[in-house]
This record gives C-alpha cells, structure tokens and sequence, in this order.
C-alpha cells in the first residue's frame, strides 16, 4: 500500500535534517502571466551527502537553488513555504541575514566560470574579497589562504597563478578557481549548478573527482543540478527528478537507476545513447517538449507527452499526482497515477529491455 | 565501401598567423589544424571527436570552404575544391550543407520560417515544380515540424524546433554531403534524441552522407558509422565506430573514453578510469614530438622527439601512436 506523503506528519518525529526545503513555490509575475517556475517542492539532504536535481531546462532546477541561496529579487518575485538550513527558516529571514550566511554557510558554483568571474579582477582578488567578507583577517592572511585554497583545488604554482586574471586561466582551471572561491569559506551547502557542462570530458571528471575529494575532506553537503544522468551516477546518493517546476521523482541513486517508477525518468534514460551498453538502432525519446511554466498542462503536468497516460477524463489529465512513497517508509517517492504493479509491469516488460 | 570515396581530405593544413608590433609582422602561427586525412564514402556517417581546441570545427569549415586551407587538399566526388574561387565553389554549395550548432544564433530573427528556409531556392535560382512555398512546406513536413507554420519567427519555436528549421534549410537543395557542426550539443537531453533519430532517419531516407563534429563520445557512437579522433590539431586514431569504442589502441582514445560518465551508479566503483593531468597545449606552441606525450601515461623518450605518423595497423583502423595498445 502507498501512503500519501506529508511533510508536516513525517519528520516532526526526528530532529530537522540539516537542509530542509518544504512546500516551495517561486512564482514570478510577468506580462504574459505567473511563471510557476517552482510550485510546491519537498526534499532534505544530510551533511556529507550528495543529492543530485535533474531535469531539462525549465523544469525549475536552477530557480530553486538560487530560491535556497536567496538571490532571487523580492520585487520581481514571490516565494513561499519553507527553507531550513541547519535550523534556520530562510524564506521569512531578513536578507541581511540571509547575506551573512551566503559564502560562509552555503555557497555556489555557477555553470560558466568565464561570466561570472569578473574580467577585471585578479583571480586572488575576488577570492580574498569573498573571505575578507565573512573573516576579519588581514590582508596578508586572506592572501595566504586564498593561496592555499588554489593549491587544493589542483592549480599548479598558485602563488604565481593567485595574481593571474580570469582571461589567464583554461576553462578547467577557471571552474577550478570558482570551486577554490566557494570553498574558501567552508560552507556547510554547497550548490552546483552544471558545474561541468560547458567542459570537456576529460576535464569534466577531473572536476567530479575534485569535488568528491574536496566532499570527504570538508564533509560538505552537496546539491549537484545538471541534465547529465551519467554526472549525477557518479556523484549522487540521491537523486530528484524535476519536471514543470515539481520533483516528479525522489529516491537514492541506485532506486533511480535500477528500478526507476516514474514514466518521464525512463524516458530520459531512454533519450541518451550510453556506451555502456551495446549499441541501439534508435534511441527512445520523450515525444513533443517542455511545457510552459505560465500554463502548465492541468493534471498532471507530463500526460501530454506520456505514453501511459490514460485518455481524456482520466486522473492524469484532471488531477494532479502527489507524491507518495513506493513502499511504506520508504525513501523512493514518485508522482504518477498509474498503479504502482502497472508501473513495474512496463518498467520490467517494456522499457528495461530495451534500454 | 565504394571505390571512389564522396570527400577525400589530404594533409590539410590551417595556420592562423598571429601578427605582432608595429609593422604587424607575422611572428607564430596557431596550428589549429596540421595535417589532416581521412575519406568519407557516400551513404557514410563519419564523427569526428576531440576536446575543445583540437581543430574539428576549423576541419569542418574548410571542407565547407568557409575557411581556406593552408596546405592540403579536399577532394569532393574526385573533384579538387579546397583552391576553387568563391565564384566557381558556388554551384557546388548546392552539395555541401551545414547545420550549425546553436539554433538560437543561426536563423534570422528577423526572417520567417519560410524566408528561411526558402532561401536556398532563390539563392541558387531554382525552379521548384509547384513553387517555392510548397516546397517549404514539404521541407517542414520532413522533419518533422507544421507545414501551416510557414509564416511564423524563429522566437515562437522552442529549441528543438529551431533546429529542425536549420536541418530544413539545410535539406532544402538536396545535398549530397552534411557537415553538421555539434547538432546537439545546445538542445536537452529529450530534444537531442528526437534531432539525432530525425538525422539517422533522413540518412535512410535521402540516402545522405554526414560529417558530425561533436565532443559528446556517447552521441557519436550512436550515430556514426566510423569515428576519427582528434588531438592539437591532428588525427590520433581513425577506425570504425564498433573497433574503436570497445578496443581503442591510441591512449589518447583511451583516456577520453574513460572519462565519459556512466549512468549507472553500480559501475562506479568499479570502472579502471584513466585521469589526464592537465590541460590541452596551445596550439600556438604544441609540444614537440607527439602533441599528446606531455599527458601520455606511457610516453618514452622517443614520443617527445619523433611525431607519430598516423599509419595503417589494421585494415581500415590508422593510429598515430608509437606504442599503441592492442
């Protein structure tokens, strides 16, 4: 039996998690209507853990991160529900507050090291301003850290490379100095917002590799957002699954890869070639694309490009699937109509084999 | 494969000069690309991989002679074009065709969909049987998209839409030979396999010869029939698709295969994975020797004094390698 999720009900026994996002909505008024970007989203994640997000562009994955980091504008947008970070409420704090926390208790990474870096500053320059911020310490110290910071991150001869402008730098050795910047504080949350999609490969696993040592070493709690499933399988313990601004699938890494529920996660496993495996005649795409985030369709918001969907005046098209535990007390949670043997019946019989 | 291949590509060469002081003499030159050969045979999909950096786009665009080479020779259906004059490279426009990479600055804004695609009609001054609107029309319908949004901008389609529009326009003149310069890489994960079935499907249907650059090793594999691998400038490794992704013998192959992420989080822990250190030379000064043994785990005295030359190992398989693996 499924039991419906509610998140008032199920952690008020334990102690808060360490991140706790409950019932978040970002909505941004705008000419053509309310953006629904984020609308209604639940998840924790542990210090020391990874939890990937996952989703095509528009699916609210990087609204939601900047909603935690609180850098969305309050004029031009409304944010609701609630965000809890090692115990306290982020979405009602007064920015000021929250602006002290931001560098020091959690920090970003951003997917383009080349345009948020300032062209006009040293490398060194903007990662002592970010330490001198939250450090009262003197120049010659925050030099020396933001030195030793670089060398971390695997930046050869960084006394020299300290004074080197943005410009100077390689695409990897520039994600590098952005990680060596967010780091220089240690944040409890770090957020990484595509952090290796403008790479190349080779460079891409050096900076997964990175990051997961760093992990251990600062026990951290990671946020990895990206649409690379092979990136999060690397790096994730959990992984959630966001589409039209709602998680439409949570579970660990190995729930998600091996016994995925949701019909939109196995498209997207479907939509990638792998090397892995052997090679396939055709790759099985999800049908037609991203909805609109200001007319969402009703229901649930993925039926028109479902191939399970049931017709007309069905649930899937009028009410919207809430998301509930595969199995009693358990952590793999999905939002789909279809019942939970008929899911496993089409995962099992029509989509596992020709993956 | 047929005897006389569609493209045939021979030492091919492009030397950026980098000028200097006052009199603006030429000091260096970027080697982007520095002695380039491989044949493609029609009906064939060749892929050509490599970092950023390494020359597959700037190939790309001398085969399509919006770059002129420095050295070497392009040969298209035997015909020696890589000197040809702008003037007598025009009618032969109508064979080569390109899709670019990023469907959001390759289509006019300002242009409908039918201006758009249409173009290529007027520009080469051809007469469609039932007009040029028809035509269009057909076109859209091919892959994929609404013939009746013909009077339509580019800004109301979404991305994978746009690049639909680009693979019309490209289609429009019934070309022989497709460069398609990262026809995926800007799209989303869904959307790109839509673009790359629509491809694969053309190809049976038009009987279409591809030359896909692109930096993703899994979309590669799926779509080409042999994959060339690219390092600084030259050609490291050239075999066919199934030989190369499950025996690569360059390291360089290897390493870039091993790096690739897998989604399968059992596979992990463990997978022999192959870390290069550093980053890509400059190709304003590659390293002597073979450009790749300053990163090479297996580089021996000789690799940093004697460039490999990319020789035949195997039928159909060249690798440019003094120690290849097996």
């Amino acid at each position: 039996m499924s039991t419906v999720y509610e998140p008032s009900a199920a952690p008020a026994a334990t102690a808060r998690a360490f991140l706790e996002v409950r019932d978040l909505r970002i909505h941004f008024p705008t000419d053509d209507g309310l953006v629904r970007s984020v609308d209604g989203l639940d998840f924790t994640l542990e210090r020391g853990q990874t939890l990937g997000i996952v989703g095509e562009s528009g699916s609210g994955k990087s609204v939601t991160s900047l909603g935690i980091l609180g850098l969305h504008h309050r004029k031009n947008s409304r944010m609701s529900g609630e965000i809890w970070l090692d115990g306290r409420e982020l979405v009602g704090a007064d920015p000021d507050d929250v602006r002290r926390l931001r560098g020091r208790a959690m920090a970003m990474i951003f997917q383009d090291p080349l345009s948020s870096m300032h062209p006009f500053y040293t490398i060194g320059a903007q990662i002592i301003e970010a330490y001198r911020i939250h450090n009262a310490v003197s120049k010659r110290v925050a030099r020396k850290h933001a030195i030793d910071m670089l060398g971390r991150v695997g930046i050869p001869t960084p006394d020299k490379r300290v004074d080197d402008y943005p410009h100077q730098f390689s695409g990897g050795m520039r994600q590098r100095a952005m990680i060596a910047m967010a780091l220089s504080c240690d944040p409890e949350l770090l957020i990484a917002d595509e952090p290796t999609t403008a790479l190349d490969v080779t460079v891409q696993a050096q900076i997964l590799d990175l990051l997961r040592d760093l992990q251990q070493e600062f026990n951290s709690a990671i946020i990895m957002i990206t649409h690379d499933l092979g990136v999060v399988a690397e790096l994730s313990d959990r992984i959630m699954v966001m589409y039209g601004g709602r998680s439409i699938e949570q579970g660990t890494v190995e729930e998600l890869f091996h016994s995925p529920q949701h019909p939109y996660t196995w498209g997207l496993l479907g939509s990638m070639p792998r090397l892995d495996r052997d090679r396939t005649d055709r790759l099985m795409p999800v049908k037609g694309s991203p909805p609109s985030l200001i007319n969402l369709p009703s229901g649930c918001a993925f039926h028109p490009r479902c191939p399970h969907a049931q017709g007309p005046g069905s649930p899937c098209t009028t009410v919207r699937p809430e998301l509930v535990a595969t199995a009693a007390h358990s952590g793999h949670r999905v939002a789909c109509h279809l019942s939970p043997e008929q899911r496993l019946d089409i995962w099992e019989n029509q989509i596992r084999p020709n993956l | 494969m047929s005897s006389t291949p569609l493209l045939e590509v021979t030492g091919l060469q492009k030397h950026f000069p980098v000028h200097a002081g006052l009199l603006r003499r030429q000091v260096a030159a970027v080697k982007a690309v520095d002695g380039v050969s491989f044949s493609v045979a029609k009906g064939e999909t060749l892929g050509l991989v490599g970092e950023s950096g390494c020359g597959k786009t700037t190939t790309g665009r001398m085969i399509m002679r919006l770059l002129d080479p420095t050295a070497g020779s392009i040969t298209f259906e035997g015909r020696e074009i890589s000197r040809l004059s702008q003037g007598r490279m025009r009618p032969l426009r109508r064979d080569i065709q390109m899709i670019f990479q990023d469907p959001y600055s390759s289509l006019n804004p300002r242009k409908t969909v039918g201006s758009i695609v249409g173009a290529p009609f007027h520009l080469q001054d051809i007469k469609t049987e039932h007009g040029v609107k028809r035509a269009v029309q057909e076109l859209l319908e091919l892959v994929g998209l609404n013939p009746e949004h013909y009077n339509r901008y580019p800004h109301e389609f979404s991305g994978g839409q746009r690049q639909r529009i680009g693979i019309a326009r490209t289609l429009a003149l019934k070309p022989k030979l497709i460069v398609a310069d990262e026809p995926v890489s800007a799209l989303d994960v869904s959307i790109q396999a839509q673009v790359v079935n629509l491809l694969e499907d053309l190809q049976n249907e038009l009987g279409l010869t591809y030359v896909v650059i692109a930096h993703d090793l899994s979309v590669v594999r799926h779509i080409s029939d042999r994959v060339a691998v690219m390092y600084l400038g030259r050609m490291v490794e050239i075999a066919d698709q199934a030989d190369l992704y499950t025996r690569p013998q360059h390291p360089y192959t290897k390493a870039l295969l091993s790096a690739v992420p897998v989604p399968d989080p059992a596979a992990r822990k463990e997978r022999e994975r192959i870390r290069l250190t550093g980053d890509v030379p400059s190709p304003l000064n590659p390293p002597p020797g073979c450009p790749f043994h300053p990163r090479c785990w297996k580089a021996q005295p000789k690799c940093a004094t004697e460039v490999p030359v990319l020789s035949e190992r195997t039928p159909g398989r060249s690798v440019a390698c003094h120690f290849p693996e097996d």
